[in-house]
């Protein structure tokens, strides 16, 4: 039997159902920035950005760019009725103090234990950034990974141990990947749903770690 | 009378010089004083350590100054961005010296210094690069690590509003670090666009405090795409 692999806007749109009415939530850049697009408009969630803006919306019409109203990924935004402006000490008080429900992130890997490397490859020549991925990773109460399965040399980014430098330390509760959705554990990584057509060994033969499957049916 | 708006720009930079630590506001572009910083590449001072989130963009602000060769240090999270060249071709020819720190611990550190802490335990980094050699504690279930104070002998930021005593009003998400640096900072130096009259801010919506800031100079920015 053949399967589909989730584009990236099916794998936005599929995070999306996982945000409830209310939620504070960061999305990282890339992918994650995807997934406000598919919120549904009945539901009120707000949007942090790092620079220090809550309840942003999206991006603004051709001409209403503002220089001084862009997100972490200096994109150009607007506020929501409601939104609020603040300083960095504030936006990353937000989330080290355990406010902010939700961060999503993209990573490198993915370990067993939740450890997540998503800021440096560790190669000599790399210029390390880090930004606020350390910050999220330990400070959202939950932190949703989008990713996809495999690199494109197809080598597995859910993996026993990290080989990546560690961006923070059991700190994953979800990844949404490609492939399927795993909830992180203690006792271990549990597969609760997977494209159709994909047998659990198919999907286990694609992964570094072991795999439960938790699916239904 | 206290008139902390008086000076020109070149005379209120003019007390900056040769290896001092400078932190300069800005997220990418947003924020960041340009005025003041093409200020201190006229004045060809050098061996200056800078504290920011970026390391520069393009070939403005920030960016001009390292290719100046003014800077030895940079303290930042975020130096690699699609237009960093300026630093990449610098760090990569070993010509500037990068201390690369979390986003929230640059933040919290800056915060230290400007509320006269000794350090903070922070859980951010724990475990990581980042931390290594650092002192940690388990505390309350939680691990941390410790961080000491970001001080400078100077803050240059950017904001919308300020008046003779030094208060400031920022606009959009160009507030980021602005008022965290000006209470970390031996001397704050902040760029407005306008320089109000005592009164006209209303001190319900004062973002900070004149005592936080030393000198206020109005210039007109240029408009700058991010």
């Amino acid at each position: 039997m053949s399967y589909q692999k989730l584009s990236r806007n099916q794998i936005a749109e599929r995070v999306a159902q996982d945000i409830p009415d209310g939620a504070y939530v960061n999305l990282g850049i890339g992918l994650p920035t995807k997934i406000a697009s598919y919120l549904p408009s009945d539901k009120d969630v707000f949007l942090h950005s790092e620079n220090g803006l809550l309840a942003f919306g999206p991006p603004p019409a051709a001409g209403q760019e503002d220089p001084e109203l862009i997100n972490a990924g200096k994109e150009y935004v607007t506020m929501l009725q409601g939104g609020s402006f603040f300083h960095h000490g504030d936006s990353f008080a937000m989330m080290r103090g355990g406010h902010l429900d939700i961060a999503v992130l993209g990573a490198f890997q993915v370990a067993a234990n939740g450890d997540l490397a998503n800021w440096h490859t560790g190669a000599p020549d790399a210029i390390p950034a880090v930004g606020g991925a350390m910050d999220l990773a330990v400070g959202a109460k939950q932190v949703f990974i989008t990713t996809d399965h495999v690199t494109k040399q197809g080598e597995p980014k859910i993996v026993a141990e990290l080989s990546y430098p560690a961006t923070g330390l059991k700190c994953v509760d979800r990844i949404y990947t490609d492939l399927c959705v795993i909830d992180v554990t203690a006792d271990g990584l549990k597969v609760i749903e997977k494209v159709d057509g994909l047998s659990f060994a198919e999907l286990q033969a694609m992964t570094g770690a072991t795999l439960v499957d938790a699916t239904q049916g | 009378m206290i008139d902390k708006s008086a000076a020109s720009l070149a005379e209120v930079l003019s007390q900056i010089t040769d290896g001092s630590t400078i932190m300069i506001g800005g997220f990418g572009t947003a924020g960041q004083p340009a005025e003041l910083i093409d200020g201190l590449i006229q004045l060809g001072i050098k061996d200056l350590t800078i504290v920011s989130n970026n390391a520069g963009n393009g070939d403005y602000g920030l960016a001009k100054l390292l290719k100046a060769g003014a800077v030895k240090k940079v303290i930042c999270s975020f130096p690699r961005q699609s237009d960093s060249w300026v630093f990449d071709e610098l760090y990569r020819a070993g010509k500037i010296e990068l201390e690369l720190v979390p986003q929230g611990n640059l933040a919290c550190r800056i915060q230290a210094a400007g509320m006269g802490l000794g350090a903070v335990f922070t859980p951010t980094g724990y475990g990581t690069l980042l931390a290594e050699g650092k002192e940690t504690r388990h505390i309350d279930g939680k691990d941390y690590v410790l961080e000491y104070p970001i001080k400078a002998d100077f803050a240059l930021i950017k904001a919308q509003q300020g008046d003779r005593w030094g208060n400031l009003v920022y606009r959009k998400s160009a507030r980021n670090f602005g008022p965290i640096m000006a209470m970390a900072a031996g001397v704050t130096i902040a760029q407005v666009s306008e320089v109000v009259d005592l009164g006209e801010l209303d001190p319900e919506h004062i973002i900070t405090a004149g005592i936080f800031v030393q000198h206020v100079v109005q210039v007109q920015p240029e408009p700058v795409a991010v």
